[in-house]
């Protein structure tokens, strides 16, 4: 790791400034993606701005079906949560296997998705769920937040707040985890609301995640397993590395999308 | 069998200092006016090096001193070597490039070493590493062995024309082919060994300290073998006399083989202590560990086995090409050769065998020693060829292994192995009863109705441990004797402090030593202490592989302890004023044989010391020294059963159960074998199932460069393991000892992969079988 200086922000306000005062500042929650790159010395920012100190990005409403997550909320305090566990237990699902027990106490809802890492769970949960990205600016529809391997339309100086979203009549979550890193080498998040279901892909798309537009209409017809059964999911957009090819990757999506399907109907 | 004595089912004296993070490791040393190293590493696979410039990095803040190979060779310091010469087939010796501790005109793999920076802290040295400015001319790379021998492959060292290290071969040729032209049936196949990462919890280190006013030099280093180092640095890389080096290896947290070697690490921080004059610690960080520690197998092999009509094994013929990586490691050239092709005739008669072994240079980290050692690579070969001789002969694996069993002992192989003794029949029983093999077709149906694809899969091993006779190594090739020393000091109150050569780096010697030595005298294992891994404190040893300290190590010990007990017969008999004859030790006291007459053994130690009234003319004191050298290799083996569920979906194997039934000989802590033989599994079952070292063959990086990328076994991938042993003892070391370190990682991988095949019905399927692999095969076969 190289030298860098450590700030502990008390409010976003403070922790806006210093963003703007520093020379090449960046944000730190969990520390679960970003300290490991600096140990690897992949990183090198003057500055380091902690957000764990901030109360009002933290904790977990649920008012009725209406949900909102701050974006410091760990991913144990989202496994364990049990008013979101009543409502749309198929996010504390994904949230409880996230890593390790050591990365899901310190790693973050906000930093996940302001780091769009492509094979990531939450983007696929928030995606599905159409939720909403709170930030210090703006409030910044899923569809629109994430932009490509990486990276998300957050400004420089912007900070996830929080995430909200109503829950649907049923959710599912169902990983393929990568053999060696154990993120998802292949997840598929669905959600069933009245007006159609969407399935979010994360681990396999080429640009990061992604909406399953074939798999929504069959699913949209009938929220059943079997409705999957025969869609092919074509393989050239989605990656090949040398964990999985596009193929084998294309196979997983159909088949995660269809036990995603079957925990949700559970 | 006293309650501490052999046999005893005892939980490690040295477990309690682990597990409470008390263990001494050398990153934990300290001393004084101590700085630290970082080393400059190649970013390419393969480079000339035109010119290092080294001023902006030691103008850095703590930077004490750079230092390049340049200057390591003004001072005289060797080149690295494989200790083991091969010949090849048409009599010439090996072809070894030089390599140079700091590369210093070429570089070639990826991590190789051509500077180091000694500063203040680990993150000075660090920061001034990458200031150091090295001129790289890229050269193109190749990182597989079969294409590193193909015509206008990238040339890697002069020495060696077409990247061949040697060409060697053991049987013969002219009759195999008869045989197996003769054969009724003809089982073929090409098959790969991937290559492994070791990772050692703990990554390699080494501080090396030079002291001006005694002109001596100390490394602590994480050693396997610390005599061995200490030997190689003195006798062949001009760093010290042997007599103005010592080397430490203290508390070590895991090898597998990986630190058998003396690394340019080790041998340039006693160089750099020298040079800049202050104790010099470097340690690998995960990073350095995958990039430069000795990598295993990776072997490609094509395979004929020939059976007659009535199914007995006529002839075996192997062709194996080894990959080697960018330079020879200590003992390298062994590995694909006597420690593999000798145990190629397995548990069967196999009248012919003939083995062709090309070793070959590529631009990838050096491949040595790992867990098994060649005889992985050889049970792989031949029992994933039986299992699919028997589905190509429509018998059962189980029969066909049977009807070729070799049954009388001693057994002398067509590739130099003696056995000794063995009952494979017994062991395959033992683990076809565990397994309720005769249940599996009705599991495979039940698995059926879940949707799950189960298959069986068996493998019988055989091993060679305890290397090992040193005349017989010598002759065939080997660079030093494979003998182990042990000494025994009685202390003048009667505690005891064994020293052996042998060296516990998770092994557990502190414990199944001492237990021999409780079993011998009767007093308790705390009163008795193992002290290893310092050439100042023991004389000289060979270390820890090869499954050799019980079958080697302990029987130097046991020699030392019959003289011990010789003479203290003697003191006790002149006590008592008995007969020598009449004596027996136990319980802690000599006893007069028919009598009540005892002396407890705190008082026979004690006369020994005080010396007031000891039979005439005999020395004071109580200690003796002894070295043993084996006779011949011991042969471990047993049958290993697996029985795996694909789902068809994902190609995910779920390993249901696993059966291992080993004959080990005789057993001196059962819950230390077993600990061994778990670990021997949890790594045969990551190289069937998960780890595969990968680098990207244009340009040479190692893609699997951490754990992201390479997969470790963890607990959840693997099954409740059902172990069990059979037992005929070892008739040529006195304790009737095999050794149990390696056989689980030798003996499992094509169990593992016999029963995928089985299940998914396709025998198309290397290691590691990822469910992306297994899936794969699957699609074909559709
Ligand atoms: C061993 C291990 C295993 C893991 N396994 C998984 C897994 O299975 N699945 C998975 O999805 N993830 C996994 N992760 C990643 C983990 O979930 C991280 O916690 C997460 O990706 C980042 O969250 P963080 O709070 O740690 O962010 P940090 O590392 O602190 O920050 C990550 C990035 O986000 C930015 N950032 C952080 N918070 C905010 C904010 N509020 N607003 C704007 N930007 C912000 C930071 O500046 C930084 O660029 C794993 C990590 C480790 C170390």
């Amino acid at each position: 790791m190289y030298q860098t200086t450590y700030h502990r922000a008390s409010s976003v306000s403070d922790a806006v400034k210093v963003l703007g005062e520093a020379e090449d500042a960046k944000l730190v929650a969990g520390g679960q993606t970003l300290i490991p790159t600096m140990k690897q010395r992949l990183a090198a920012p003057s500055d380091l701005i902690d957000l764990r100190h901030i109360d009002e990005i933290k904790g977990i409403e649920v008012n009725g079906k209406d949900v909102r997550i701050g974006a410091g909320a760990t991913h144990a305090e989202v496994a364990e949560n049990q008013a979101l566990a009543a409502v749309c237990p198929a996010l504390c699902h994904l949230a409880a296997h996230i890593g390790d027990p050591h990365v899901r106490h310190m790693g973050t809802l906000g930093g996940s998705i302001a780091n769009n890492d492509p094979a990531a769970d939450y983007p696929a949960g928030i995606l599905a769920l159409g939720a909403t990205v709170h930030t210090n600016k703006r409030e910044i529809p899923a569809d629109d937040f994430f932009a490509g391997l990486f990276e998300t339309v957050l400004d420089e100086d912007e900070i996830v707040t929080a995430v909200s979203f109503t829950a649907p009549e049923k959710a599912g979550y169902a990983k393929f985890p990568n053999p060696a890193s154990r993120y998802a080498l292949t997840g598929v998040f669905v959600a069933k609301r009245a007006d159609g279901v969407r399935v979010a892909v994360t681990g396999a798309g080429e640009d990061g995640v992604f909406r399953a537009g074939e798999i929504e209409d069959a699913l949209a017809k009938s929220f059943e397993p079997s409705a999957v059964e025969g869609i092919t999911v074509a393989a050239d957009t989605l990656m090949s590395d040398i964990h999985a090819s596009a193929e084998y990757r294309a196979n997983l999506v159909a088949v995660m999308a269809k036990r995603a399907v079957q925990a949700a109907n559970e | 069998m006293g309650v501490e004595g052999i046999g005893a089912r005892l939980a490690r004296k040295e477990d309690k200092r682990f597990i409470t993070g008390a263990g001494r490791y050398v990153d934990d040393m300290v001393v004084p006016g101590m700085k630290h190293a970082a080393f400059v590493r190649s970013p390419h696979a393969h480079a000339a090096v035109n010119g290092i410039k080294i001023d902006a990095a030691k103008a850095m803040p703590g930077v004490i001193d750079v230092l390049t190979g340049k200057q390591l060779k003004d001072d005289g310091i060797g080149n690295l070597i494989c200790g083991w010469m091969i010949h090849s087939k048409d009599g010439s010796p090996m072809n070894m490039g030089a390599w140079s501790p700091l590369a210093v005109d070429r570089v070639r793999y990826v991590g190789d070493a051509v500077a180091i920076v000694v500063a203040e802290t680990r993150a000075q040295a660090r920061d001034a590493a990458e200031a150091v400015e090295v001129d790289y001319e890229e050269m193109p790379a190749v990182t597989d062995a079969v294409k590193a021998l193909e015509p206008g492959a990238p040339q890697l060292h002069p020495e060696a024309a077409n990247n061949l290290i040697y060409d060697w071969e053991i049987g013969e040729a002219d009759a195999t082919d008869k045989a197996l032209d003769g054969a009724a049936h003809v089982t073929r196949m090409r098959i790969v060994n991937n290559r492994l990462i070791p990772n050692a919890i703990e990554p390699r280190a080494a501080l090396g300290h030079y002291d001006r006013a005694e002109d001596h030099f100390t490394l602590w280093t994480t050693s396997q073998n610390p005599h061995v180092a200490r030997l190689v640095m003195s006798a062949f890389y001009n760093v010290a006399p042997e007599n103005k080096l010592r080397v430490i290896a203290p508390d070590v947290g895991g090898g597998f083989g990986s630190k058998i070697f003396i690394y340019p690490e080790e041998v340039v921080c006693l160089w750099a202590s020298k040079r800049t004059n202050v104790p010099v610690k470097w340690a690998a960080d995960r990073t350095e560990s995958f990039l430069c520690d000795a990598h295993g197998r990776d072997h490609v092999s094509e395979v004929s086995l020939g059976f007659d009509a009535d199914n007995r094994i006529v002839g075996l013929k192997v062709d194996t090409i080894a990959n080697f990586g960018g330079y020879m490691s200590l003992f390298s050239s062994s590995v694909p050769t006597y420690l593999y092709a000798t145990l190629l005739s397995g548990q069967y008669v196999i009248p012919q065998i003939h083995c062709n072994v090309r070793a070959v240079y590529t631009n990838t980290a050096p491949v040595d020693a790992y867990r098994g050692a060649g005889r992985p690579e050889a049970t792989y070969v031949l029992e994933r060829t039986m299992e699919t001789a028997a589905r190509e002969l429509g018998v059962s694996p189980a029969e066909l292994r049977r009807k070729n069993f070799i049954r009388e002992f001693p057994y002398q192989t067509p590739v130099i192995m003696n056995y000794d003794t063995g009952d494979y029949e017994a062991s395959l029983e033992a683990a076809m009863r565990e397994a309720d093999y005769a249940g599996f077709p009705a599991r495979r149906e039940e698995a059926k109705k879940r949707g799950k694809l189960r298959g069986t899969g068996m493998s019988c091993y055989i091993e060679a441990c305890g290397i090992a006779p040193s005349q017989a190594v010598g002759s065939l090739g080997a660079g030093v004797g494979l003998w182990e020393s042990g000494e025994v000091r009685v202390n003048a109150a009667g505690t005891i402090e064994v020293l052996t050569g042998s060296h516990s780096h998770g092994q557990g010697h502190e414990t199944t030593f001492a237990q021999v030595v409780a079993e011998r005298f009767g007093v308790p294992i705390d009163s008795v202490s193992i002290v290893h891994g310092d050439t100042d404190k023991v004389q000289m040893g060979m270390g820890t592989y090869g499954s050799r300290s019980g079958a080697v190590g302990m029987s130097a010990m046991v020699k030392a302890l019959d003289k011990v007990e010789a003479k203290a017969k003697k003191i006790a008999a002149h006590l008592m004023e008995a007969d020598e004859g009449d004596i027996v030790i136990e319980n802690g006291e000599a006893k007069v044989a028919g009598t009540d007459k005892t002396v407890p053994w705190f008082q026979v130690a004690l006369a020994a010391y005080t010396a007031h009234n000891l039979p005439e003319g005999m020395e004071p004191g109580l200690k003796e020294t002894s070295f043993y050298d084996p006779t011949n290799f011991t042969f471990p083996a047993g049958c290993y059963i697996c029985e795996v569920e694909v789902d068809p979906e994902t190609g995910v194997t779920d390993i249901v159960q696993f059966v291992a039934a080993d004959d080990f000989g005789n057993i001196i802590n059962p819950l230390i074998v077993e600990g061994q033989v778990h670990g021997g599994l949890a790594q045969g079952i990551g190289q069937a199932l998960m780890e595969g070292c990968r680098y990207d063959p244009t340009s040479g990086q190692l893609v699997t460069a951490s754990y992201m990328d390479y997969t470790m076994p963890r607990a959840e991938d693997l099954p409740s393991f059902q172990v069990s042993t059979t037992n005929t003892p070892c008739p040529s070391n006195p304790l009737g000892l095999k050794g149990c370190g390696e056989a689980g990682a030798i003996g499992s991988p094509p169990a593992v992969i016999n029963a995928i095949t089985d299940a998914i019905g396709n025998n198309n399927l290397n290691m590691p079988a990822t469910p992306q692999a297994v899936w794969s095969a699957m699609q074909k076969s559709e």
